[in-house]
C-alpha cells in the first residue's frame, strides 16, 4: 500500500465512523412501545441506534393493553407509541399524544405529505407503512387443479370445494378467525365488502343489524366449513403455521406477514416455491374489496417534557429514515410509505388493495367498542348456536351497553 | 393474650390489609358507580395516507372542564350493575317471561355475557373442587402406604403440575390436544373419528378445562392431606384393626374425621381459587366456548376499549360471588368454634 493511499483510507474510515455514530444524536430519554411484527422490529432497532441518551423499546403483541396506561402517568413511561389507525383511537380518546406540527417543521424535512396523519388539521402521527389483508395462495396447487386465482369470495368457496374433492388438502381455507379481535376484523372486512356501514351516518348509533350483516355472517360460516375445525382458536400466527405446514391453500392474510411467511425453518420447498400473493377479494358482486386498509405509524406522548418529545421525534425520524429501505431484507418487510420506496413482490397485495379503493379502517372514537362487541358475539353464530339475526341484534345490544358506559350514547 | 400485646401483634397485618386490600376495594366500588363523562362529539377532517375524510371525533377542550370539575366521572348509581354486560335486569325479565321451561330459560340466559361466565365459573368450581379433594386424598393415601425409600421421588413428581406456571402449563397442553398434537391425535385414533377436535366443541372444551383444573390443583390437596396423614394417631388405627375394621373402614371412620379441619381448609382455598379461574381460558384460547368472571374483567380492561367501570362492576360482583360461595363453609366453622367454646 503506498503512502498516499493509506491516510486516505484512514480518513475515510474515520469519516465513516463519525458519520455513523453522530448520525442520530439525542439529549433526552426515548422509550417506545409497539407491536412486534418484522417491520416494527426494524423501526425499533433504528430508534435504538441513536446516541447521547437512553433509548428503550418494548415491542409486544400486547402493546394495546399497556400503551394507554404507560402514557397516562406524569411523566409518561413511554415517550412514543407505534400504533395503527385502530389503536391510535384509544390514545386520542384519552388525549395522550401531542400535535407534532412544530417538530415536523423543525426535523421532518424527509417526510412526505401523505405520511402525516392529521386530525382536525393537526399532525398527530407519522405513518411509515401501509397494511391490508389480501389473498395468499398456493400457485402450484391451483395450477395443478386448473383453478384460476379467486377474485371473489364466491370463487374462493368453489375453489375450496374443488381442492377438497381432489384430496390435496382436507381443509384448504385459512383465516384468522380466533374469537375476539381477529374474528371481528374478518367480519368487518366481509361487512364492508357487502356495502355495510357500521354506524348510522356520523353518529355513534350502531347499524350492523342489516342485510349486509346477515350476508357477511353467512359467508363467514360457509368459509369456515373449509377451515380447520379449530378455527375459532387460530389467530394470524396459527393460520400462517397451517400455511407453512402445507395444510392451507387459500387464505386472507395481512400484507405485513406475507413477505416473511415462508422464511421459517422447516418449510417445505413446495410451499416456499408455491406461495403467491394476490389482491384482496370482493364479495357479493360488490366492487369494494372485502378488506380494510391500515397504516402503521408513530406518535409522541403528551405528558413528557418538550426536550424528551424532541429527542423522541429525532430518534423515530432516524428509525424511518428513507435509507433503511436500501436493505433488500427491510424493503420487503412492509409496504413502506417512505421516500424512494418501490414495491417488492411481497407488496403486490397491499398495493392492489390501495388501488382497488379498499376502505380504510375508521378512526372513530367508538370503533373499538363496536369491534370488541362483534368479536365477543359472533362466536356463538360461528358455532351454530344461534341465527344471524339474533347475533346481529346481540352485537348492537352489547355495543349499546358499552357505548353508554363510555359516554357516547 | 393481653389486649395491648394483641394490638401490637396484629397491627402490621392490619395495616397491610387496610392499604393493599380494603382501600383498593373501596376505590373499585367507587369506580363501579361512576362512568366517564359524556363525550362532546364534533365532526373534523382527518387525513391519512389514503386521503382525507370528515369523521366524528371527541372535542377534548369541551370535555376538559367537565372532567376537571368531577374527575371521578358521572355518578350513575347501580346502572352498570343492571346493564346488559352485567346483571342485565331488563333482558332477564324478558327471558323469564318468554321462556317456556327452565331449560330454554337457562339457554337464553347463557346468551348474556355475565350469565354465560357465571354458568361456566360455577360448573368449573363445583366439578373441580370435589374431584380434586377426592383424588388428592387417594394419592396421599397411596403415597403414604408405599416404601419410605420411594416416597421422596413420588412426592416430587406428584407436585410437578403445581410447579408449572398455570399459563405455561395450559399453553403446552393446548398444543398437545391440538388435532395435530399428540393427545388430540390419540383421541382421534381411539374414537376412530378423524374430524374429532377438542377445541371445536363447547362440551369437550369444558371437559378439557375441568381436567386441566383438576390436574393443576391436585398437588395442593395431596400435599396438605399427606402432611395431615402423618399426624393420624397410631393407637386409634391399631385398636380399629383389633376390632376388625378393614382398610376402607379405617379411612372412613378414623382418617377422614381426623383430616376434617384440613378438608375444610382445602375446600375453602380451592373454592376461592376455582371461582377465579382465568389462565386456562387464555392459555387454551377457549373464549369462544367458555368465559369466566375473571376473564370478563381482563377483557374489559384490555385492548382499545378500556371499560374501567364495567371491569370494576364485574370485580365487585366476583367478590359478592366469593362471599356467597364461602358463606356455608364459614358459617360451619363459626358454629364449630362456638360449640367448642
Amino acid at each position: 500500500m503506498n503512502l498516499i493511499k493509506t491516510p486516505f483510507f484512514i480518513t475515510s474510515f474515520l469519516f465513516f465512523l463519525i458519520k455513523n455514530s453522530f448520525a442520530c444524536e439525542i439529549k433526552a430519554r426515548v422509550s417506545v412501545v409497539g407491536n412486534e411484527f418484522p417491520a416494527i422490529q426494524t423501526v425499533g432497532a433504528g430508534a435504538k441506534k441513536c446516541k447521547g441518551a437512553e433509548v428503550k423499546t418494548n415491542l409486544t403483541a400486547d402493546h394495546q393493553k399497556i400503551n394507554v396506561a404507560g402514557m397516562s402517568s406524569e411523566p409518561a413511561e413511554y415517550t412514543s407509541a407505534i400504533v395503527a389507525n385502530t389503536s391510535i383511537v384509544a390514545l386520542l380518546n384519552n388525549d395522550l399524544i401531542r400535535p407534532l406540527d412544530d417538530l415536523v417543521k423543525k426535523h421532518g424535512s424527509k417526510l412526505k405529505k401523505n405520511q402525516l396523519i392529521t386530525i382536525n388539521g393537526k399532525v398527530m402521527a407519522v405513518a411509515f407503512m401501509a397494511n391490508a389483508q389480501h389473498l395468499v395462495y398456493r400457485k402450484d396447487i391451483l395450477e395443478k387443479l386448473n383453478i384460476s386465482v379467486p377474485k371473489t369470495y364466491e370463487e374462493m368457496l368453489s375453489a375450496a370445494k374443488k381442492i377438497r374433492a381432489s384430496g390435496l388438502a382436507k381443509n384448504p381455507v385459512g383465516g384468522a378467525y380466533k374469537a375476539g379481535w381477529n374474528l371481528a376484523q374478518e367480519f368487518n372486512n366481509m361487512f364492508i365488502g357487502y356495502g355495510g356501514k357500521h354506524f348510522k351516518g356520523n353518529t355513534p348509533e350502531p347499524n350492523v343489524n342489516s342485510d349486509a350483516g346477515k350476508k357477511a355472517l353467512n359467508m363467514m360460516k360457509s368459509l369456515s366449513e373449509y377451515m380447520n375445525p379449530d378455527f375459532l382458536t387460530h389467530d394470524s400466527n396459527a393460520t400462517n403455521a397451517e400455511f407453512r405446514a402445507g395444510n392451507v391453500i387459500l387464505m386472507n392474510m395481512w400484507g405485513s406477514r406475507a413477505a416473511t411467511l415462508t422464511d421459517a425453518d422447516g418449510v417445505s420447498d413446495a410451499v416456499k416455491k408455491g406461495m403467491n400473493i394476490a389482491g384482496p377479494m370482493t364479495v357479493g358482486g360488490g366492487n369494494i374489496p372485502a378488506s380494510t386498509l391500515f397504516w402503521d405509524g408513530w406518535t409522541v406522548a403528551k405528558k413528557i417534557s418538550d426536550a424528551e418529545a424532541e429527542a423522541t421525534f429525532i430518534a423515530m425520524m432516524n428509525a424511518i429514515d428513507p435509507s433503511i429501505i436500501k436493505d433488500e431484507k427491510v424493503r420487503k418487510q412492509a409496504v413502506w410509505l417512505l421516500d424512494g420506496y418501490t414495491p417488492t413482490d411481497a407488496a403486490r397485495g397491499v398495493f392492489a388493495a390501495a388501488k382497488m379503493n379498499t376502505t380504510p379502517y375508521p378512526m372513530l372514537p367508538y370503533a373499538g367498542l363496536m369491534h370488541s362487541a362483534i368479536g365477543a358475539e359472533i362466536a356463538d353464530f360461528m358455532q351454530g348456536k344461534e341465527n344471524a339475526k339474533k347475533t346481529l341484534s346481540d352485537i348492537e345490544d352489547a355495543y349499546r351497553a358499552a357505548a353508554k358506559e363510555k359516554g357516547f350514547l | 393474650m393481653k389486649h395491648k400485646t394483641f394490638f401490637w401483634f396484629i397491627l402490621p397485618t392490619f395495616l397491610a390489609m387496610l392499604i393493599f386490600i380494603f382501600l383498593p376495594i373501596i376505590s373499585v366500588v367507587l369506580q363501579s358507580v361512576h362512568t366517564p363523562h359524556e363525550n362532546v362529539l364534533i365532526t373534523v377532517e382527518n387525513c391519512d395516507p389514503f386521503g382525507c375524510k370528515k369523521v366524528t371525533s371527541i372535542d377534548h377542550e369541551a370535555t376538559k372542564n367537565l372532567k376537571q370539575s368531577e374527575p371521578l366521572g358521572k355518578f350513575v348509581g347501580l346502572d352498570i350493575y343492571f346493564d346488559r354486560g352485567h346483571l342485565a335486569i331488563e333482558n332477564f325479565k324478558l327471558i323469564w317471561n318468554n321462556s317456556e321451561n327452565i331449560f330454554s330459560f337457562i339457554q337464553s340466559l347463557s346468551n348474556l355475557p355475565f350469565y354465560k361466565a357465571v354458568f361456566f365459573t360455577l360448573t368449573f368450581t363445583f366439578t373441580v373442587t370435589p374431584i380434586m379433594l377426592l383424588l388428592g386424598l387417594l394419592i396421599a393415601l397411596g403415597v403414604n402406604s408405599i416404601s419410605k425409600k420411594l416416597r421422596g421421588i413420588v412426592i416430587f413428581f406428584s407436585l410437578l403440575p403445581m410447579i408449572v406456571t398455570p399459563l405455561i402449563g395450559s399453553i403446552i397442553l393446548f398444543w398437545m390436544i391440538d388435532s395435530r398434537g399428540i393427545i388430540g391425535n390419540l383421541i382421534q385414533w381411539l374414537f376412530n373419528d378423524p374430524n374429532l377436535s377438542l377445541k371445536a366443541s363447547t362440551t369437550l372444551t369444558w371437559i378439557m378445562l375441568i381436567v386441566y383444573g383438576v390436574w393443576h390443583a391436585i398437588p395442593f390437596s395431596f400435599i396438605v392431606f399427606y402432611a395431615g396423614l402423618q399426624t393420624v394417631p397410631k393407637d386409634q388405627l391399631e385398636s380399629a384393626k383389633i376390632d376388625g375394621a378393614n382398610k376402607f373402614e379405617e379411612v372412613i371412620y378414623i382418617i377422614i374425621p381426623h383430616l376434617m379441619p384440613l378438608i375444610t381448609f382445602v375446600t375453602l382455598m380451592q373454592l376461592m381459587d376455582n371461582f377465579r379461574v382465568f389462565e386456562p381460558i387464555v392459555g387454551f384460547s377457549a373464549e369462544a366456548h367458555a368465559t369466566s368472571l375473571s376473564w370478563i374483567i381482563f377483557n374489559d380492561l384490555g385492548g382499545e376499549t378500556r371499560q374501567l367501570s364495567a371491569a370494576a362492576t364485574s370485580s365487585i360482583l366476583t367478590i359478592i360471588g366469593v362471599i356467597i360461595l364461602l358463606s356455608p363453609v364459614l358459617l360451619r366453622t363459626w358454629k364449630d368454634f362456638k360449640f367448642k367454646k
